[in-house]
């Protein structure tokens, strides 16, 4: 096995588990911690596969800004108790035991089983022929962008109409 | 087996198990924090096979922008859906799903 490979495999290998541990430690916070984590193992991933830009985007917002917002919004919220915690924790063991079993096994199966046909994507030729991502977000996809500064000023919106909601009520 | 198509293989197997534990994950809380987490764990799987799938057939630039337009909406859908949260949150004092039978219609 070549060293790139095998990197690209720890790599792979490292998301996979700090998913699990994610969506499997008892406490939320944790679990913000461990989207930052998984979204840095992310943006590693995409440094090496070439996508440059998309990794920055992937670490700052996703490592930085989500688990950020997460933190914030845990923090707002009712803290458990000594006793809750605890329940807590039996509770996900049983819920969550079967999911790094399963994990595991069809992990297995996709890498032991011979793939029946080439998996690698048609090449879209809507792009053209320019490997410059300003130059493709500018010059092809710029409806795109339009719909992120829409989607961006909707989310703003929204939020500020929910806490306008909440003070009201309050 | 090309080098390009092995990558592409082992990045795609990787996505199948992120997006396992995502949908495992949200299938099976009733923590709506928890629920938004799951969605974080799919949409990283999600992004991995854009980016997996430009590297493989030479549109790495094209994926990129996709990428990043996945990114920004996923940032508004975040803070949409945890802002939501916290209004139940305080309506309820509680953000377990199996508890909210009360919504107004």
């Amino acid at each position: 096995m070549k060293p790139d490979f095998m990197l690209n495999l720890v790599l792979m290998l490292a998301l996979v588990a700090t998913a699990l541990w994610t969506v499997m430690t008892a406490r939320l916070l944790r679990a913000a911690i461990g989207v930052a984590v998984a979204s840095a193992v992310l943006a590693t991933i995409m440094f090496r596969l070439d996508a440059k830009l998309a990794a920055v985007f992937e670490l700052s917002v996703c490592a930085g800004l989500i688990p950020a917002i997460f933190i914030a919004a845990i923090g707002l919220t009712r803290r458990l108790d000594a006793e809750g915690l605890a329940e807590r924790r039996r509770e996900k063991l049983k819920r969550f035991a079967l999911l790094p079993i399963l994990v595991a096994a069809v992990g297995l199966a996709l890498w032991l089983i011979p793939m029946p046909a080439n998996l690698l994507p048609l090449v879209a030729p809507a792009a053209g022929p320019t490997q410059d991502v300003r130059e493709v977000l500018w010059a092809f996809r710029h409806v795109d962008l339009i719909g992120q500064m829409l989607v961006l000023a909707a989310g703003a919106f929204g939020v500020v109409v929910l806490v306008k909601e909440v003070r009201r009520g309050q | 087996m090309g080098n390009e198509t092995a990558m592409f293989e082992l990045f795609a197997i990787g996505v199948v198990l992120v997006l396992i534990v995502g949908i495992y994950s949200i299938v099976t809380t009733k923590n709506l924090l928890r629920v938004l987490i799951g969605m974080e764990v799919l949409t990283k799987g999600v992004t991995l096979l854009l980016v997996a799938a430009g590297y493989g057939c030479g549109q790495i630039a094209l994926a990129q922008a996709l990428a990043i337009t996945m990114i920004v909406i996923e940032v508004a859908v975040i803070v949409v859906a945890v802002a939501l949260v916290l209004c139940i949150h305080r309506e309820h004092q509680s953000i377990d799903s199996s508890l909210l039978r009360e919504i107004k219609g």
